[in-house]
């Protein structure tokens, strides 16, 4: 059961049936966070391993938060407010253990910094669910976290990928990756 | 310049030898990159030897440009070119792909192709490694198993050496585009399509199989930073309200061209209206989509719609089908089944076939064999209006080159004019093409549709229709060639003036509208109508001859409320010649000497004596 200062947290709701991998939330969040249309130091990105089927990508906000218990030098550290995981970048070493640890490859290095970058929620207002939700598609919302629902969610995108290619598009000889 | 990385990807597939290069400041500022860049280096280095440039020869240069907007704008597209196998001359051929924004966070603004590889190879490019790779396991795959293999084996290489890095961007072409096939194009994505001038052959001709980018960079600075935020904030509010095209993109039109405006291709084009209430487009949503909003990189319109049917057991998917598969893949074949047409818009894209260029060609055979001059012995079997299995085994044939399907894959025009002398008979006039380019799915007879009687007849990307010739002129081709040099998607399109304003604020330019309809886009015009009218080496054109619309727009309509309407031969003489008065070209159709001489294109202006003396020397009645 979830702690009732967990049920207060804001969680970042992915519809997948709705992502139509416009990826502006990656120009937003890059416009964000590096003041430039970035999308490979945005911290969601969209991935789409066979066209039309639409992942979102980002932090969960595990209860358990593998990524911060990982990091051996204790740059990461999880917000009280919003329950995001913040990166301490003036210690972190880019050393990789926590995007190992993360079940939902949603940590990644800076490709130019080589720190690690990770959705901060926009200290409470994410970027990212504003444009979505203004652009009318809805795929990322701001819903209240709702028991353990984050670790439903922190799955591998690969894994995703398969499951809503089958229910799209599913069906004999629609070869899913190997 | 702000807005470009000013970096070019120059590959020579010959000798393996792959460079960076760069344009003077002047060149970018004139020419803006895609389709106008395009025309400038071709003009440049091939303009003095075009005749003799084989489209689908070593010589011939394969283009992927970027444009100072992609990216920035909604919607990322390159614009593939080069010397067309299609027109002999220069078409701009614009795909929206994610190699866009790839190719640009990777620190180029495009790609030079030259020469020919001696075995399959495939081009991938991560930030500044560019490698050239044996295509031998990729070498005959279709459209799906492309993808399968650059995302099961390439991928998780870049993965690999970049960290959880997103997927690349990529085009290819389809076993169509390997052999050569003049109507095959270049894909991305599976269902999108670098269509006209046939340039899906261009890149199979240099066996380059597949070009795969990924970067990890940010896009280039830009002038203005904070107007260009602004601009789009206000970008994503307007378009988002577009609900036509975004809630049920272009395949509404399957129905309501040919029902409301008597302007979509029926037959062959022998009528151009339709009541078939099948094809409406709930039809489609209940039973052939799976996902309403489907966009590429940056565009909130999402007018791709994401299709699937389950044929023979196999599942096919597609996008929507768009208008002009369901017009050419449908109703062109007589085809007015909702499931069929989206089967053979999604077989088209497996094979890498344009369905505009190959469902012209198909009705034109089927057209042929109705009037009993293709036979039974020709094709292999019958083929009549309407036969979905009948008309996929002609579209397998054509992209494998087998049987008739050799010649048919010459494109419409080439196979009319080997069919006229093997039949003793002129088809020519059944070939419902323009410059050896198809008619785009939008007719001209009933007038209520978006071209003029001339806009195909004049234009020098023949019958593209994305790219037409209007009065006036700011709303015909001198404006769609700043969409294609910029390079930003038409559906996506704004005010000129606004238009103008985005391209000032991401490069610091001063341009105006005046200069882009008086200089800038005049001057890529010209370049390209020369090009056009030099041809070769197989077809040459003459434009008191081609500058005209395909005979079938003569015949009065058949069918529906505009029943009876035709185009005048006189009506269509006065709009091609006030067109060439207004951008420029003399009573021949060829630009003007001081027209040339003012936009200090004297190499042009000279090179052109050839063709006046060309035109002038020989007699039509």
């Amino acid at each position: 059961m979830s702690s009732d200062k967990e049920v207060k947290h804001y969680w970042i709701l992915r519809d997948f049936s709705r992502c139509s991998g416009c990826r502006l939330c990656e120009v937003v969040c890059s416009l964000e966070h590096e003041g430039r249309i970035w999308p490979e130091a945005s911290r969601i990105r969209v991935m789409e391993l066979f066209p039309g089927v639409n992942i979102p990508v980002l932090c969960s906000q595990c209860s358990d938060y593998p990524c911060v218990k990982s990091c051996p030098i204790n740059a990461l550290s999880v917000d009280d407010k919003t329950g995001a995981v913040i990166v301490d970048e003036s210690k972190c070493d880019g050393c990789g253990v926590c995007i190992v640890s993360c079940p939902a490859k949603a940590l990644k290095l800076h490709p130019a910094k080589r720190k690690v970058i990770v959705c901060d929620l926009c200290g409470g207002s994410p970027r990212c669910v504003e444009v979505c939700n203004s652009l009318g598609f809805n795929a990322l919302r701001l819903v209240t976290k709702y028991a353990d629902i984050a670790k439903a969610y922190a799955t591998d995108p690969l894994k995703f990928h398969e499951l809503i290619m089958e229910k799209l598009m599913g069906g004999q000889h629609v070869r899913l990756l190997e | 310049m702000y807005g470009y990385w000013n970096k070019f990807i120059d590959v020579d597939l010959t000798s393996g030898r792959v460079k960076v290069v760069s344009f003077d400041d002047d060149v970018l500022k004139k020419f803006i990159g895609g389709r106008g860049l395009g025309v400038w280096v071709l003009w440049r280095e091939l303009g003095k030897v075009w005749e003799s440039i084989d489209p689908l020869g070593p010589e011939n240069i394969l283009l992927v440009l970027t444009g100072p907007l992609t990216g920035f704008y909604p919607g990322a597209k390159v614009c593939v070119t080069g010397k067309s196998p299609q027109s002999n001359g220069v078409v701009g051929s614009t795909l929206s792909t994610e190699l866009a924004i790839e190719l640009r966070t990777a620190g180029y603004d495009g790609m030079i192709i030259r020469g020919s590889a001696d075995k399959p190879t495939y081009l991938l490019i991560v930030n500044d490694h560019v490698e050239l790779r044996d295509a031998k396991d990729m070498w005959g795959l279709e459209g799906r198993e492309t993808i399968n293999y650059i995302m099961n084996k390439v991928y998780p290489e870049i993965h690999k050496d970049f960290g959880p890095c997103n997927v690349p961007g990529y085009i290819y072409v389809g076993p169509a585009g390997e052999r050569l096939v003049r109507t095959a194009a270049v894909m991305s994505k599976l269902t999108h399509a670098a269509g006209y001038g046939g340039y899906g052959a261009v890149m199979g001709s240099k066996k380059l199989k597949a070009i795969i980018v990924k970067g990890t960079g940010p896009l280039p600075e830009v002038a203005n930073k904070d107007e260009l935020i602004n601009k789009l904030k206000e970008l994503w509010g307007t378009l988002t309200k577009r609900s036509g095209l975004r809630e049920w993109g272009t395949t509404s039109g399957i129905y309501n061209v040919g029902y409301e405006t008597s302007s979509e291709p029926v037959k062959n084009w022998r009528e151009e209206w339709h009541d078939r209430k099948e094809l409406m487009i709930s039809k489609f949503e209940c039973s052939v989509w799976v996902k309403r909003f489907w966009s590429d990189f940056g565009c909130p319109i999402a007018c791709m719609k994401l299709g699937k049917v389950v044929k023979d057991g196999r599942v096919f998917i597609t996008d929507g089908p768009d208008y002009e598969m369901g017009a050419y893949l449908g109703t062109n074949l007589g085809i007015f089944d909702v499931k069929g047409l989206t089967y053979l818009s999604a077989l088209a894209d497996e094979l890498g076939l344009d369905g505009i260029n190959t469902g012209n060609v198909m009705g034109f055979v089927a057209e042929l064999f109705e009037r009993g001059i293709l036979s039974r012995d020709d094709l292999g079997f019958e083929l009549k209006w309407g036969d979905v299995d009948g008309f996929a085994r002609l579209m397998r044939m054509i992209a494998f080159r087998e049987g008739i399907g050799d010649l048919l894959a010459e494109g419409t025009y080439r196979a009319a004019l080997k069919l006229s002398k093997v039949k003793g008979v002129d088809v020519t006039k059944y070939a419902v093409h323009v410059k050896g380019i198809a008619v785009g799915a939008h007719g001209v007879r009933s007038g209520s549709d978006y071209p003029r009687p001339f806009s195909y007849a004049a234009s020098v990307q023949g019958g593209d229709h994305t790219s037409i010739a209007s009065i006036p002129i700011e709303e015909g081709e001198l404006r769609d060639i700043f969409y294609d040099s910029a390079v930003v998607c038409m559906f996506n399109f704004i005010d000129f003036n606004k238009l103008i304003e985005f391209y000032n604020v991401v490069t610091g330019a001063n341009l105006t509208p005046k200069r882009w309809f008086k200089e800038l886009g005049l001057r890529i015009l010209h370049i390209q109508r020369t090009l056009l009218l030099i041809g070769g080496p197989d077809i040459y054109w003459d434009p008191r001859i081609h500058d005209d619309n395909p005979e079938r727009f003569y015949e009065p309509l058949p069918t529906g409320p505009y029943s009876g309407k035709s185009l005048s031969r006189g009506e269509v003489r006065e709009g091609v010649r006030k067109y060439y008065e207004a951008v420029g070209y003399d009573e021949f159709g060829i630009p003007k000497s001081d027209v040339l001489r003012s936009l200090s294109l004297k190499d042009v202006d000279e090179k052109l004596d050839e063709i006046r003396s060309r035109v002038k020397s020989s007699h039509v009645n």
